[in-house]
């Protein structure tokens, strides 16, 4: 009786562990099942590069080329912002901090990556955007540029804790090598331990990129969304995940508008799927 | 030569430092704003009234309840399913092939869009269950969310007691789940408390995926039953900082400021209850 009891309970727990996989799979599934149905009206290349997303039009027009770049643009900004402020972060927690500052600095880091991305839409709204108006004399502070800035400090967090990970599981002898061989403390952390923790800093970067790619209402709230062709990085642009949160409510369930927005949805799953797991092969050829 | 790199270094590390300030300081700045712009609008009036005129005036009661029921509602579904996968990976699991699947399915959850969640949830339990939108698809929706933080917290909390304790207790002739049950979680229990913390935190923030699933506009009335839509306070932000004009500025900094509250106080009580524990530990 016993052991059928354990039998029992082994089976559930096993269960339970691959219940990831399957919510994972299943949440493709899902997703395929209501957004192929776009491809009966338009073809996958007209969907990707088609310029103009009208979909309320009639007939609509659906192509998320603007939507694409606007994510695209406002992702590289947020990229070029956060990547040198992230690794010099953790290159200063790591190894340059004295002990207790440091222990207060990954605190404040994580409290960074708690605060909810609608605080920190709002706070880009109420600081930033006008901030960003009155700098470039523009017509509104709704801008791409907001967007990267405020984009870069929901990737900062992930940056610098993984990046800061990786540079304390350089082996230590390495470190004390470079110094018996008269290295200063600057040059070991250059020529030394950025080397041995590239792998694990480039996930890093990776991971922050995918926190920005998908991240949803502070982009909203910042970027002005409007789904046109972007020209330059300081007018409005409208990402990928800002159109789903912004039009799902309107669109009629089962119509073009509702299958195009689960597409986006797919596209979207597929971009994060690849950066993490590229992001996991990185992390795992360290170890 | 030698004074030079030293210079160097000196240079670089002014860097390094700047780029810390350019983290630290805007993110001091931002809960300083919405402390001062938001502490003065908490009254009792705001925390236990309904929203009035069209969300301009009265408080945001109903909001604050709505993400009470969702996070409860969320981590009773992420809980079991959580601790039991983290006790599979840490206790049971051989299969190195299966192990790594389930870690990539893992790290996949944690990186899905929170808006793709949102996709998910509608599809799945408001339109194919019939949920509707529901407290019940927005807690569902929300508790797979972050089942991956409190798969990863849980199971590092399991593998961080010592090997030792199970093998004393399997050679005293006590079957493998007993030990589990008795000697292994109870060890664990401060670490599986942080992962729970720091996933109700995350769910009571989150505003996407909720927002086809279970979000009520405006709603000035409490949710009674599960089948019932809601308001939840990080929604309730987006809305009267986009959705309706003329909010005083007064009621959005109050809101956002009780939000933040909220999730910063979850966090905190779980670096707390992590920083305790590793010093209490005895091995």
């Amino acid at each position: 009786m016993r052991k059928f009891k354990e039998f029992i309970i082994e089976k559930f727990i096993l269960v339970c562990g691959i219940a990831s996989i399957f919510f994972v799979v299943l949440i493709f599934l899902f997703l395929l099942k209501e957004g192929l149905a776009v491809f009966n009206i338009v073809s996958p290349f007209q969907f990707l590069f088609g310029k103009s997303w009208y979909p309320i039009s009639e007939p609509p027009q659906l192509g998320i080329l603007p939507l694409i770049l606007g994510s695209l643009l406002v992702t590289l900004g947020a990229a070029i912002i956060s990547i040198p402020i992230g690794v010099g972060c953790a290159i200063y927690i790591a190894e340059v901090a004295p002990g207790k500052i440091k222990e207060a600095l990954k605190a404040g880091i994580e409290l960074l990556a708690a605060i909810p991305s609608v605080v920190l839409g709002f706070i880009g709204m109420v600081t930033l955007v006008p901030l960003v108006k009155n700098i470039f004399h523009l017509p509104t502070g709704l801008t791409a540029l907001s967007g990267s800035i405020m984009l870069a400090f929901m990737a900062m967090p992930t940056i610098v804790s993984i990046a800061e990970d990786a540079l304390y599981s350089v082996p230590k002898n390495y470190k004390e090598g470079a110094f018996a061989l008269g290295a200063t403390h600057w040059q070991t952390i250059y020529r030394v331990m950025l080397p041995a923790a590239s792998s694990g800093i480039l996930a890093a970067v990776m991971l922050g990129i995918g926190r920005v790619i998908g991240e949803t209402m502070a982009v909203m709230m910042i970027t002005g969304n409007a789904a046109v062709l972007p020209q330059s990085i300081l007018v409005p642009v409208r990402t990928l995940t800002a159109t789903i949160a912004a039009e799902m409510g309107e669109a009629v369930v089962g119509g073009e508008h509702y299958f195009a927005l689960f597409a986006i949805g797919i596209v979207l799953f597929i971009i994060s799927f690849v950066i993490n797991v590229t992001a996991d092969l990185f992390l795992h050829k360290r170890q | 030569m030698k004074k030079n790199s030293h210079r160097t270094q000196k240079i670089a590390f002014l860097f390094l430092l700047l780029a810390t300030l350019l983290i630290v300081v805007p993110v001091g700045l931002i809960v300083v704003i919405i402390i001062q712009k938001g502490l003065p609008a908490i009254n009792w009036q705001f925390i236990s009234d309904i929203p009035r005129q069209g969300m301009r005036a009265g408080g945001i009661f109903p909001a604050i309840i709505g993400t009470i029921y969702l996070v409860t509602g969320a981590i009773i579904f992420a809980l079991p399913i959580g601790l039991l996968a983290a006790i599979y990976l840490s206790e049971y699991s051989k299969d190195s092939m299966l192990n790594r699947l389930i870690r990539l399915a893992i790290i996949n959850l944690a990186g899905v869009p929170s808006v793709v969640y949102g996709l998910f949830g509608l599809a799945l339990f408001v339109i194919f269950f019939k949920f509707g939108a529901s407290i019940l698809s927005g807690s569902l929706t929300l508790g797979i969310m972050i089942l991956p933080i409190i798969i990863t917290t849980s199971r590092e909390a399991l593998e961080s007691v010592p090997q030792s304790f199970r093998e004393v207790s399997l050679s005293l002739g006590v079957s493998k789940w007993q030990t589990i049950r008795h000697i292994v979680l109870p060890n664990a229990i401060p670490g599986i408390l942080t992962g729970t913390i720091l996933g109700l935190g995350r769910a009571a923030g989150e505003t996407a995926p909720i927002l086809f699933t279970v979000a009520a506009f405006y709603l000035p009335q409490l949710p009674g039953s599960v089948f019932d839509q809601a308001m939840a306070l990080p929604y309730h932000l987006y809305v009267i900082s986009t959705q309706v004009p003329n909010v005083d500025e007064k009621i959005r900094y109050g809101t956002a400021f009780v939000l933040l509250a909220l999730v910063l106080f979850m966090n905190l009580v779980a670096i707390i209850i992590r920083y305790k524990f590793r010093k209490k530990k005895k091995w």
